[in-house]
């Protein structure tokens, strides 16, 4: 897949995000939106995975520490082939496999079950780990909000991955700079993360997040990087691709009305008709 | 005060020796099984297991909730993690780990909590967790295990491995009589095992106390007070069909825990009662307090869950039906 299929599929992954949390009523598309590209990349470029067979022994495990951004998640594996596209609006209904957050029991290609911030990290830990104890080939990336790593746990995790050399182990920290309630440094400040992350035995590689040249070359970079994790922290915009949610933190978790929605669709219409030039 | 000489000659063992023996005999025979703990392994006895399979023993250091998580994480790749510590740490601070990262997605984690209960003695209430089986009982798909001696803490993790799904297994630091070191003694996951027939009242017991409770038994038959005394290993799923049979059988129920009464084995044997077969209950255990610092076996007698304290409230309270 060539750069510019690679930014057409981000553009199908955004338009899944904004239909589904449209259709549910609910959701979050801030940092669903902001880590699309990434999404994008990890399931058409990065991961060994197979959609006829997503238990795969050999695969590469994606955790979505982040969980409430389940619609980018789901939309990836839509268009990867893991389940129908069409399902993507059931996201949030009663009935619908799609839940709110991540469900690994009923979703096929969800490695873990996530949704209460902080957890997913420890248990991509510990699939590093299992993967190390028995010699295997697989990587595990773990995606972790800028909001997220205020939670000890994820700094339990990371100690852990460093003391344990964990080179098989990429966390990638979405920092779209936004939380809930307003500014991540205003809520509390994560300030500095690269450092804390090397504080704690990771390379770290920093990058722009919607760039898919600087998103490919981190990962070439984690797998080449040996004795210590990798952590990237990928600068993006929350809200990307949608013109009236783009780094507004009210967005961080509503849907669109009607005519809101009916704007996004347009904004990501024109977007597409541009990379068709 | 009458005690049978032969259950004062049983030798005594704590049931997280059992824990840890247990887990290195499952150990040679299986592969997948691996061994996490928080720093505590000295005291969870699990460091028989890292002696004999340092490769599989995986110490997370003062990290209860990582721990968890990185359980979840081994299960969901085919390992059978158990992940061990006091049972304050392990059901208290790593409570909704356990709750999101293994129940809910149903991982195949082995929670080996030791440590529980007010028998921890000295180091006080911030480490006697009276709280735990409540907190464990709540969350969906999780068994609960608390075994009365040694060879039931043994039969208790071959059971829990065998078991595909969460399980919480409780284990003490103190010493306690083997008193089920018989020939007939089988232990089955869910059922209760009757271990004396009587006819006045029923008392459901679990862990260290059902053996003090078999002390009070006989101390109340020489009362002329006929009891049943019912062995609740498996606190979830309640062994309900025995519950509610002993309870129609006798009419009068008791329930003894080194536990809070509030969430444990009396809650459960409550509720199940008021639903099938409505009897009076009255629950021996922690009366919504905490513990205190000292020895825990005078612990257990300032809390009257030795067998002369289950003998006195008992005793006391039939006066009052």
């Amino acid at each position: 897949m060539d750069r510019l299929e690679l930014k057409k599929m981000a553009l199908n992954v955004r338009k899944g995000i904004v239909d589904s949390i449209y259709s549910a009523k609910a959701g979050h598309p801030g940092g669903s939106l902001s880590a699309a590209d990434l999404f994008t990349y990890l399931y058409f470029k990065e991961l060994n995975v197979d959609p006829k067979h997503p238990k795969m022994e050999s695969r590469d495990r994606f955790v979505l520490s982040k969980g409430h951004t389940a619609p980018g998640l789901y939309a990836a594996l839509a268009y990867r082939g893991f389940f129908p596209v069409e399902d993507l609006v059931t996201l949030r209904h009663v009935g619908s496999y799609l839940q709110g957050h991540p469900d690994m029991k009923c979703v096929p290609g969800v490695d873990m079950s996530t949704g209460s911030l902080g957890q997913g990290l420890s248990a991509a830990v510990g699939m590093a780990l299992a993967g190390k104890m028995d010699g295997k080939e697989y990587r595990v990336y773990a995606l972790c909000g800028d909001g997220e790593i205020q939670e000890g746990q994820i700094w339990e995790a990371s100690m852990f991955a460093g003391h344990r050399k964990l080179d098989n182990l990429v966390v990638i920290v979405d920092h779209n700079k936004l939380q809930i309630d307003g500014k991540v440094e205003e809520v509390c400040s994560p300030y500095p993360i690269a450092q804390k992350f090397q504080a704690f035995n990771f390379h770290t590689i920093t990058i722009d997040g919607h760039n898919f040249d600087e998103i490919e070359a981190a990962f070439k970079e984690a797998r080449e990087t040996k004795g210590m994790p990798t952590a990237i922290i990928a600068n993006t915009l929350k809200g990307k691709g949608v013109s009236f949610m783009e780094d507004i933190a009210e967005w961080h978790g509503k849907a669109p009305k009607k005519e809101e929605y009916e704007v996004a669709v347009e904004d990501l219409r024109k977007e597409g008709e541009a990379l068709c030039r | 005060m009458p005690i049978s000489r032969k259950l004062e000659e049983l030798p005594k063992i704590a049931t997280r020796e059992g824990y840890g023996q247990t887990l290195v005999e499952l150990g040679k025979e299986n592969e997948n099984i691996v061994v996490l703990d928080a720093d505590l392994a000295a005291a969870t006895k699990t460091n028989m297991f890292a002696k004999a399979f340092p490769d599989r023993h995986i110490n997370c250091g003062i990290a209860e909730a990582n721990m968890a998580g990185i359980a979840a994480g081994l299960a969901a790749s085919g390992k059978v993690p158990f992940i061990s510590s006091f049972a304050m740490f392990v059901s208290g601070r790593a409570y909704e780990q356990i709750r999101n990262s293994i129940g809910y997605p149903g991982l195949n984690v082995k929670i080996g909590a030791s440590h529980a209960g007010i028998s921890v003695g000295e180091d006080g209430a911030t480490h006697q967790c009276n709280e735990d089986i409540a907190l464990m009982r709540s969350i969906p798909g999780m068994m609960i295990i608390n075994p009365s001696d040694n060879i039931e803490a043994q039969a208790a993790v071959r059971a829990a491995y065998a078991h595909k799904g969460p399980v919480y297994m409780r284990f003490g630091r103190l010493a306690v009589p083997v008193f089920n070191d018989r020939e007939d003694y089988k232990f089955e996951l869910g059922k209760g095992i009757i271990l004396r027939e009587g006819k006045d009242v029923t008392v459901f017991a679990t862990g260290l106390c059902v053996v003090e409770a078999l002390y009070a038994c006989d101390m109340l038959a020489k009362d002329g007070i006929d009891v049943e005394l019912i062995n609740i290993h498996t606190i979830k799923p309640l062994d309900e069909a025995l519950v509610v049979s002993s309870a129609a059988k006798t009419g009068r129920v008791f329930t003894v825990e080194e536990h809070s009464i509030i969430g444990g084995l009396g809650s459960a044997v409550s509720e199940t009662l008021s639903e099938n077969c409505p009897t009076k209950v009255t629950r021996l255990g922690m009366r919504d307090v905490y513990g205190v610092s000292g020895p825990a076996v005078e612990l257990l007698h300032k809390f009257e869950l030795d067998a002369e304290g289950i003998y006195h409230q008992i005793k006391e309270t039939l006066k009052n039906d």
